[in-house]
């Protein structure tokens, strides 16, 4: 083409296609409707992963500058260097969860109606003032003080969605963080609205248990041991594959939720059972997350021995705080939980996990 | 039955107050004894006073009210579809959103992960509940934006350009900006980063011209999604305007943290309105084809925004508590606006780039000229023949507008602080920085780099204060690269392998489109090289030189 009749082309008018709409004309890239630039788990792309992969992006794909602010000390923007787990490919983690934020709104959404309904009804019927008076006094105190584990473990969380190296890893930290924190004001206004039902409920008693009761200490103490953690993958592991099956379900579900009904609370389970349905996820995402890290063909043996540790070191301080717990089992008017039991299916769980992610059961969890 | 009687009266029951949900949850926490919290990002401002929460809202009601701002959101663009929306969309306008969309989920998401940096920072555990929310506002937004952008893709004529879209981010010359934007959120001096910079001057200023102006624009140009999903967006923004407002005024009252605080405001500041202006400004004014002349112009819009809004009804209040305000900074930024062409001048360097871009971008027309020359007395003479120049040469077969010397544009420097151009050439300055000469765009940029991001300020020690680092100047990366190799290399290459992604012209026809045949033979260089390579009298000569500027030359 010459350039006179080129530039006379160039002034014609354009709009000969004259719609927007896919398919209108035919050309080069006129069909290539699909993010094209990382690689799907499965056959296709699920929708989180067009959501989610690559937006936090990585000097070692397409991050052609490299990160362009550091800290004082030279760390760049995201580093590698803040957890002692290592990664041959660290963008290969998918959450098992596939969340994104609309599916994470309807799920907290439905959770949040859900126990509300509960409540309300509840109390419509007049259910609290039914509840065993000891059994009130078990919720004012420890349901009270176990609300701030579960506050602890989220802002720990909300802490570790900073630091990890992809948008997949974060991104599951972050829901993980938002669950907790959710479920921490659950309890808090649960506890809030039935005391108003019953008169000398002490809401501030939940508080002073956690700070102060011997039987909260060891709880505590773990629960701090995760938040000063400064590597965020420690407290992701040590939240979902420690604390969580030997003292969150432990009192959640090997106490609260069975014992509850026989002293005529049927509210509790239906508020508590949210936040087991939470941690199956939160827990599926952990377990996916460290495999991949535990088989990594470069560094999966260093890996495992470092979860080793972190497995042994927070054990012990989980194994401790259920033991103090076990006094709770015995408060109950009508006992239909035995401490036991709940306790052999928690040593249970924690060997399941630890067993899927390769790791060595500590001594303590043995038997 | 009482006239006056309603489900509502007879179903409610006794409930606790707001206020008193929120104090409950605000006593959730508690100082650790056994051990300490982890590693906090450091500050090197004092937080001796806890911050309050204005919104005063719990998850509770929180999530079923995203939840139903989500289902608008939704319903809205399943509504654009049956609608058929994208056969009336203005192709211009949406080629632009391949460049936006690109940028902004990464600055959202970095918003959320800089919660973690204030979080612990605060005395009391009041605002926590006002941070974590803003920490899942800001993974909704990233997430609805990448979902918009798929739309986008699957809907819209083109769709090369949004299938590499964050492949495109991390390379792109123009993308680089809002990497400077957001990583400036989440990077350095927690507070620097993550209150002052994002909550106190992106959100409170300038999101108004991104998520409020943007989109009005867009419904002008028959995108009826984008306002659905940005308006939306915005409505979180208030949240987290409180959320800085609130550890600003924790913070204000102990004059040790004062001269911090104007530091950061003046870098904000400047940095926001050299990256928000230069890439807004261009879409608003150069993505439409609506020039109704009674709407409102970027500068218009800028002074209802940043000017009125922010500077007057926040910034100037600030004033009361001892706080220097930057006044000047904003005239200048004003002045750049209206009296120096800062959009227009970005506008055509985005233009003379077009072939290593991922987006189409079209030339103005005589509609167009009209509209400007009203709305900026004085454009016409100025650009007027530079988007005369580009419709000629757009196409294939033409030589390529970033190498052709018969336009008269000359090439840009890049400024090391705010990573546009240095396009106000009488503004250019240099600088010498731990030994090495950088280039800037204006004395803001100077200061920003020089100054503000130093292990000391005014006397002070800093040790918290952030870093420049990377490979800032975009040209330097492809130096001595034939430009057909570079965009290859960059992956702005459609699927055939040959055609290019950007093009100069919204001509959807495969005889009209360029591919890297018609651009080979051209080679890239890195401004700052050369100016780096040169004795300092010579360097002064150049700068001067610089600074005069060029004149497009008539284009017949």
């Amino acid at each position: 083409m010459s350039a006179q009749t080129s530039r006379a082309a160039a002034t014609k008018p354009a709009a000969i296609v004259k719609s927007g709409a896919a398919g209108a004309a035919v050309f080069p890239g006129s069909d290539s409707r699909k993010y094209n630039y990382f690689e799907p788990k499965g056959r296709k792309a699920t929708h989180y992963e067009d959501m989610t992969v690559d937006v936090q992006p990585d000097p070692e794909r397409y991050l052609l500058q490299d990160w362009i602010i550091s800290f004082p000390d030279g760390t760049p923007t995201y580093s590698k260097d803040w957890t002692a787990a290592k990664s041959s490919n660290w963008h290969k983690f998918r959450a098992v969860d596939q969340e994104w934020e609309r599916t994470h709104y309807q799920r907290q959404s439905t959770i949040c109606g859900m126990v509300q309904n509960t409540i309300e009804n509840g109390r419509k019927s007049g259910a609290p003032t039914r509840f065993d008076p000891a059994w009130v006094k078990i919720l004012q105190n420890h349901l009270g003080a176990y609300k701030h584990a579960e506050f602890g473990l989220g802002t720990s969380t909300m802490q570790a969605q900073r630091y990890g190296y992809t948008q997949m890893v974060n991104n599951a930290i972050l829901t993980n963080s938002s669950y907790k924190l959710r479920f921490a004001q659950d309890i808090t206004l649960y506890l809030s609205e039935i005391g108003l039902d019953l008169p000398g409920f002490d809401i501030a008693a939940g508080k002073k248990h956690w700070l102060e009761d011997p039987i909260w200490q060891g709880v505590r103490k773990s629960v701090e041991s995760v938040m000063g953690s400064n590597d965020y993958l420690e407290q992701y592991f040590a939240t979902n594959a420690v604390f969580e099956p030997l003292v969150g379900e432990l009192f959640r579900s090997g106490f609260l939720m069975q014992a509850a009904s026989a002293q005529n609370d049927f509210i509790t389970p239906a508020v508590v059972s949210a936040a087991e349905a939470d941690y199956e996820r939160n827990l599926a995402n952990t377990v996916e997350l460290f495999h991949i890290l535990g088989t990594d063909p470069t560094f999966g043996a260093q890996n495992l021995g470092l979860f080793n540790k972190w497995l042994a070191n927070h054990a012990d301080l989980a194994l401790d705080a259920a033991n103090h717990l076990q006094p709770i089992w015995s408060q109950p008017r009508v006992k239909v939980a035995a401490f036991a039991d709940a306790m052999a299916h928690a040593k249970n769980r924690i060997r399941g996990i630890a067993t899927e992610l390769g790791l060595t059961v500590p001594a303590g969890l043995a038997s | 039955m009482s006239a006056s009687l309603t489900l509502n009266k007879i179903t409610a029951q006794k409930g606790i107050s707001i206020a008193e949900a929120a104090n409950r949850v605000a006593d959730l926490g508690w100082t650790p004894s056994y051990v300490q919290e982890a590693m906090t990002f450091p500050t090197d401002y004092k937080i001796s006073k806890t911050p309050r929460d204005p919104m005063k809202q719990v998850l509770r009601s929180y999530f079923p009210m995203q939840e139903e701002k989500d289902n608008r959101v939704y319903g809205a663009l399943d509504a654009a579809l049956r609608g058929d929306m994208f056969r009336n969309v203005e192709p211009r306008w949406v080629e632009w959103m391949k460049l936006f969309l690109a940028i902004i989920p990464f600055p959202e998401i970095s918003a959320a992960r800089s919660m973690a940096m204030v979080g612990r920072l605060a005395p009391g555990e009041e605002l926590r509940t006002g941070f974590t929310m803003q920490m899942v506002d800001e993974f909704r937004h990233s997430t609805i934006q990448m979902n918009l952008k798929k739309w986008y893709m699957e809907n819209y004529i083109d769709p090369a350009g949004f299938d590499i879209t964050e492949a495109a981010f991390g390379k792109c010359y123009a993308t680089t900006i809002g990497r400077q934007f957001a990583e400036g959120f989440l990077t350095g001096d927690a507070i620097t980063a993550a209150n002052v910079y994002l909550t106190v001057v992106a959100e409170t200023a300038f999101t108004n011209t991104l998520f409020v102006a943007m989109p009005s624009e867009a419904a002008r140009n028959g995108d009826y999604a984008l306002p659905t999903v940005f308006l939306s967006v915005q409505s979180d923004e208030s949240r987290h305007i409180g959320n800085g407002h609130s550890m600003l005024m924790a913070m204000i009252n102990d004059p040790s943290n004062h001269q911090l605080l104007e530091r950061d405001l003046k870098y904000a500041f400047w940095q926001n309105h050299a990256i928000v202006d230069a890439a807004i400004g261009t879409f608003i004014e150069y993505g439409t084809t609506n020039r109704d002349k009674n709407k409102e112009s970027y500068a218009e819009l800028w002074h209802r925004w940043i000017y009125e809004d922010y500077y007057r009804t926040y910034m100037l209040p600030l004033e009361k508590y001892g706080i220097k305000i930057h006044h000047d900074d904003v005239a200048a930024a004003w002045d750049r606006i209206v009296k120096k062409n800062y959009v227009h001048k970005t506008a055509q360097f985005f233009t003379v780039g077009w072939s290593v871009n991922f987006w189409r971008i079209e030339a103005q027309t005589e509609r167009d000229f009209e509209w400007f020359e009203h709305k900026y007395p004085g454009w016409y003479a100025e650009f007027g023949d530079f988007w005369k120049w580009h419709a000629k040469l757009s196409v294939p077969g033409e030589t390529n507008i970033l190498f052709n010397s018969e336009v008269g544009y000359s090439y840009p420097h890049r400024c090391w602080s705010c990573m546009v151009p240095c396009l106000i050439r009488e503004d250019f300055v240099c600088d010498e920085v731990d030994g090495k000469i950088y280039t800037y765009c204006s004395e803001g940029c100077r200061w920003t780099h020089k100054v503000a991001f130093a292990a000391e300020y005014e006397g002070r020690a800093t040790p918290a204060m952030g870093r420049f680092s990377g490979r800032r100047e975009w040209e330097d990366c492809y130096h001595g690269w034939d430009v057909a190799d570079a965009i290859k290399d960059l992956g702005f290459v459609r699927p055939d392998g040959k055609t290019m992604i950007a093009q100069p012209h919204l001509r959807f026809d495969s005889k009209d489109m360029w591919t890297l045949d018609d651009v080979r033979g051209h080679t890239l260089g890195s401004p700052l090289r050369g100016f780096r390579a040169l004795s300092p009298i010579e360097r002064e000569v150049a700068t001067a030189e610089y600074r005069k500027g060029f004149k497009i030359n008539p284009c017949h």
